[in-house]
């Protein structure tokens, strides 16, 4: 059996239409190729196989918790932790964002929504929340930038579109790069409902993560972004708001204005592994990891 | 062991064949039918000749996001077509046929590589050298013009190289009998009768360069806004639904799909539009 290539002559003749689909493998794979139709047969069926085998391996004693990327690698560390202490249990973290995590738990898709939101949409007052820890947002810079404070008023005008030199901002004389995350992202509309009246500027750069946030402020000697306080680390430097930096004691003084809850949601009162796994989060273990790790305790 | 009859494969493979086609069909259906409704709702033209995009405060434009679209497209054909092109001429006329077969196979890999990969390079490399030296945010219609180039080139350089060795070798011996010399018989001769081929090669490219989403998400800075120049950062088609499919509910899920079906309407316009130039060009 002779696997035909792609030829010229016959594309141009008797086709009228072409979406275009990569064909070039098949280029690869011309010469020497005998096909027995008996063994394409068995190929398929050991294909369709193994689909079925992989369909059915959701078992009773797993969960699925998904939603807000900024909570994820705190959710991930501490399912860890959890699944250590609780033999056969089976804990599944995954990103998307805080809406995925509403519209996962309203549809079923995940047993345990997370969004970190100042206030959470309509659509999610269905659903019984619970505050397991706080998060500040935090704006950082290139290390290189030598802005170290900025006010909120600042930061208003910066994602506005009027501070559009470093230097009305008290800074060295170059051009803003002004970084937001995408429409509906948590760590977006919980900046935007503390900053207030944020009409983002179109020349805004749009990055979908609190991770391509924080490489592309690494990254970009020019740039501003906000990501998630747990996030920080030493490529990037976070700026103080009002002159206050974002520690515990600011935050719980209320001196720190960018703080946002993260809500864990489920669709019924929490039961089983759900309820193990949100009472393990919030035991005196699971506040002390969060903290540990950069967020703050739910109390 | 005879498990089942010639017959039987061959109404197998039929099957199979057909319900490739039968899931395209329903794709282009499904599309159509969640996007159509939205934009007969505000309006065809408030959707595609207004740049404002604000899904959360009900404004839907998709104008700079078409013009991205097509802007991050032709850069990339600019430096994937000459590339290609040349690399092919080169690899199947000035290359012995042994060098070719290691050659050729290696670029194909390239097609291979996940275009996370390539994106990740581009983020990594080359939006800092574009900051540094030519300015702008470095996330830009330049660098990804780049990557896509570099994507598309193993496609158009390969059907680009079947479609030239294909040209019957009658017609080099007879541009060299008439005295022509090597460029000669390749740019009077053998480039215009494999000439339909090619192009049928940059259409595969730009099919996959105005769908890329991955790559592009990642190097192109996805501001939502009518690009100036070529270091702006500008959002295609492709982007903009990648980007925000995760918190589209209602309004703006049907949004995302009816950007969906302007992205269907542009390749196939593009597709048709082409296989009519590739069709003209036969006839003479």
């Amino acid at each position: 059996m002779q696997l035909t290539i792609f030829r010229p002559s016959q594309y141009a003749s008797n086709t009228e239409f072409i979406i275009p689909l990569p064909c070039i493998h098949i280029s690869l794979m011309e010469q020497n190729m005998k096909l027995n139709p008996n063994k394409i047969f068995f190929v398929i069926m050991i294909f369709l196989a193994g689909l079925g085998l992989v369909a059915c391996g959701k078992s009773g004693n797993a969960i699925t918790v998904a939603g807000s990327t900024a909570f994820q690698p705190f959710a991930e560390k501490l399912a860890d932790q959890f699944m250590a202490g609780t033999p056969g249990a089976s804990v599944t973290i995954q990103g998307g964002g805080s809406a995925v995590g509403i519209q996962a738990t309203l549809s079923g898709a995940a047993d345990i929504g997370m969004a970190d939101m100042v206030t959470l949409p309509k659509e999610a007052l269905t659903l019984k929340t619970v505050i397991v820890a706080r998060d500040g947002i935090v704006m950082v810079v290139n290390p290189k930038n030598t802005v170290k404070t900025l006010t909120v008023d600042q930061i208003r005008d910066i994602y506005n579109g009027k501070i559009r030199n470093w230097k009305d901002a008290g800074g060295k004389d170059h051009a803003v790069t002004v970084i937001s995350r995408e429409e509906g992202s948590g760590t977006r509309s919980s900046f935007e409902t503390i900053i207030k009246n944020v009409t983002l500027t179109k020349e805004a750069i749009i990055q979908d993560s609190n991770g391509t946030v924080r490489e592309t402020v690494a990254n970009d000697i020019n740039s501003i972004g906000y990501i998630s306080h747990g996030l920080v680390n030493d490529k990037i430097s976070a700026l103080l708001i009002n002159g206050v930096a974002c520690v515990n004691e600011e935050i719980n003084k209320g001196r720190y204005p960018l703080v946002r809850p993260v809500f864990l949601m489920t669709r019924e009162a929490p039961q089983g592994l759900s309820k193990s796994f949100i009472d393990y989060i919030l035991s005196e273990q699971g506040q002390k990891t969060i903290l540990a790790n950069g967020l703050l305790p739910a109390k | 062991m005879r498990l089942i009859s010639e017959a039987g494969i061959r109404r197998i493979l039929t099957g199979i064949a057909f319900s490739a086609i039968a899931m395209l069909l329903l794709i282009v259906l499904f599309i159509l039918k969640e996007g159509l409704p939205f934009i007969f709702k505000i309006g065809p033209g408030n959707f595609l000749f207004s740049s404002d995009w604000s899904p959360l405060n009900g404004k839907f434009g998709i104008f700079a996001m078409i013009v991205g679209s097509l802007w991050v497209t032709a850069g990339a054909l600019i430096i994937g077509v000459p590339l290609g092109l040349a690399g092919a001429i080169f690899l199947s006329e000035f290359l012995p046929r042994w060098a070719m077969r290691i050659i050729k196979p290696t670029i194909e890999l390239l097609a291979g590589i996940p275009s996370v990969v390539y994106g990740f390079i581009g983020v990594m490399v080359l939006a800092p050298i574009i900051r540094e030296y030519l300015g702008g945010p470095g996330l830009s219609i330049l660098a990804a013009s780049i990557i896509l180039g570099v994507m598309i080139l193993p496609t158009i350089l390969s059907i680009s190289i079947d479609s030239i060795k294909a040209v019957p070798n009658s017609y080099r011996e007879g541009a060299f009998a008439l005295g022509a010399t090597h460029w000669q018989t390749i740019h009077m001769a053998v480039l215009p009768a494999a000439k339909s081929g090619i192009i049928a090669g940059i259409i595969l490219g730009l099919g996959r360069a105005i769908g890329e989403t991955m790559a592009v998400i990642m190097v192109v800075g996805n501001a939502a806004k009518i690009p100036t120049s070529v270091l702006d950062s500008v959002r295609p088609l492709t982007a903009n639904i990648a980007l925000e499919m995760g918190y589209a509910t209602g309004i703006h899920r049907q949004a995302l799909f009816a950007t969906g079906v302007v992205l269907l309407v542009i390749i196939m316009v593009l597709n048709y539009a082409a296989n009519l130039a590739i069709k003209n060009m036969v006839k003479k």
